[in-house]
């Protein structure tokens, strides 16, 4: 028997250490999503800029959406520091043992990435801006000009968007302190997570206006920016059922981790099994296993299967499980995450 | 430059907790939080019973996580003492530090930085030891440079059983329990 007593008692560490709320897994799930469309949008450009037509194609447009998100998700990161003033800090130093800071400054790097790889179809996708500010349609036409830049642009959104997909799994995965965070799938976890999410996204928002031209109003015109990633044309069958394809891989290859995660859990030492607990029973066990497996991969892995053999129709209900699914994962993982922790040796 | 460490006889904590209170005190830690607290651990089955009475703190461990996870600076090892410190101007609040520290010996301050204990580096400076250790009834801390074969912490590390907390952590914590 061992048996602990302490008088300590201080918030957000005891009992159980709580100090990252809903705030992380936002910004965790909006921050992988974006890595994903990066890395999709990214391949896109490279395969328009071979000569396939760019309408053909779902994430010509993402980088907007991503702009968008990418402000939502640094605004619930700042949300969470408690010491907000302080935050130009990060910017003035570069901690190279610091995932945190590795991350901080590829999201400098990704503002300007997605800024560029945007104006690329701005002026056109949002009708309203574009005649308003008809430089607009001068630099559009400037980067669709130099193929280079347009190369360079692709590469970045990949290189980035793994970047930033591998660095928030790498982040929890570098504490020893948190045995169910202490794995070095959780990087590639989240990156294809963040793909998956990323691919039913793009599905989700290129099901809600196929194909209709963009508005020239304000509101609207801003809108259809969102959510229009395929542009004006209407997409291509491929398009749909290349998405669809590609989810699926990324369900499954998640599922696989996922199954590698446990494994490498439970061939550990005795705080990496206790921290298996936090999964299997407890308060985050039923989130994971109905959200996050059922609902979020097995069930839109069989959906989508069955939409590719066209047994059901095409519809966006897998694409929002997947989005409701790679959010649990990140509010179950920072949440039980948290939970875990080292235990001492009984015959000590 | 001297490397500091506590050394804690276990035989004679009696958990009176002066050391808390000496600790609140000369730090004004905020109401509610404590920098050090007491650890009572019983081991085995009745009547078979073993008993350790720890006062407990931020290790100022030789390999901090706390330190290598900060993405400012903030969380630091001090040239002087080569202790854990924390410049409160650095720090953003990310409780990156919190997480990644395996003993809990870190909070955030209501002022929105993380805090902890900083061995009282600023009576250190001037000669004094440590408040907790200074006002121990049973004079069962020690506060001293490890890296000095002829300091009191050196030779009681030297000639008594000891250990860390969580060795297995990989932290190399500077902080001993003589058993």
């Amino acid at each position: 028997m061992l048996d602990i007593t302490t008088t300590r008692h201080n918030p957000l560490v005891d009992p159980v250490l709580s100090v990252w709320s809903w705030e992380i897994p936002v910004y965790l799930f909006l921050g992988g999503m974006i890595a994903g469309m990066m890395v999709l949008g990214g391949l896109n450009m490279l395969r328009i800029l071979k000569g396939e037509r760019p309408e053909g194609f779902y994430s010509v447009q993402t980088p907007v959406l991503g702009f968008v998100m990418l402000n939502l998700g640094m605004g619930a990161l700042f949300l969470d520091l408690a010491h907000k003033l302080y935050v130009y800090r990060v910017y003035m130093a570069f901690e190279p043992t610091s995932p945190m800071s590795w991350g901080s400054w590829v999201l400098i790097l990704v503002f300007p990435v997605l800024i560029l790889s945007a104006l690329i179809r701005l002026p056109e996708a949002w009708p309203w801006l574009g005649d308003r500010i008809p430089a607009l349609r001068g630099w559009s036409e400037a980067i669709l000009a130099r193929p280079g830049l347009v190369k360079a642009l692709a590469w970045l959104n990949v290189l980035l968007g793994i970047g930033l997909g591998i660095y928030t799994g790498i982040l929890l995965s570098t504490m020893v302190a948190r045995p169910l965070w202490n794995s070095a799938i959780l990087g590639p976890l989240f990156l294809v997570s963040g793909l998956s999410a990323a691919a039913a996204m793009v599905h989700l928002v290129s099901s809600l206006v196929p194909g209709h031209p963009a508005p020239r109003s304000f509101l609207g015109g801003a809108f259809a920016m969102l959510v229009q990633p395929l542009g004006a044309n209407p997409p291509e069958a491929k398009t749909s059922v290349s998405l669809v394809k590609a989810d699926l891989a990324f369900l499954a290859a998640e599922l696989v981790l996922i199954g590698l995660l446990f494994i490498g859990l439970a061939s550990s030492s005795a705080s990496h099994v206790a921290a298996i607990d936090l999964l299997t029973s407890g308060r985050f066990a039923a989130v994971f296993w109905w959200v996050v497996i059922v609902a979020g991969i097995l069930v839109p892995i069989v959906l989508q299967w069955l939409e590719l053999g066209h047994r059901i129709p095409h519809t966006v209900v897998p694409a929002l499980l997947v989005l409701a699914g790679g959010f649990a994962l990140r509010w179950v993982m920072v949440g039980a995450g948290q939970a875990s922790h080292m235990v001492a040796a009984v015959g000590m | 430059m001297p490397r500091f460490g506590m050394v804690i006889d276990t035989l004679k904590c009696v958990g009176c907790m002066d050391c808390v209170v000496a600790c609140q005190t000369e730090n004004d830690v905020p109401l509610g939080y404590c920098r050090d607290w007491i650890v009572t651990e019983t081991r085995g089955e009745f009547p078979d019973l073993s008993l350790e009475i720890r006062s407990e703190r931020c290790n100022h461990c030789d390999n901090p996580p706390c330190v290598t996870c900060c993405p400012t600076g903030a969380s630091h090892v001090e040239d002087f003492g080569k202790t854990v410190q924390v410049t409160a101007e650095k720090c953003i609040g990310c409780k990156a530090c919190l997480s990644a520290c395996p003993y809990g010996a870190r909070f955030v301050h209501p002022e929105g930085y993380a805090d902890k204990c900083t061995f009282c580096l600023h009576r250190v400076k001037e000669g004094k030891d440590p408040a907790c250790v200074s006002v121990c009834p049973t004079h069962c801390m020690v506060f001293g440079d490890l890296d000095d074969p002829n300091s009191e912490a050196s030779r009681l590390l030297r000639s008594r059983k000891h250990h860390t907390l969580l060795p297995e952590a990989g932290t190399k914590p500077r902080v001993f329990y003589l058993t």
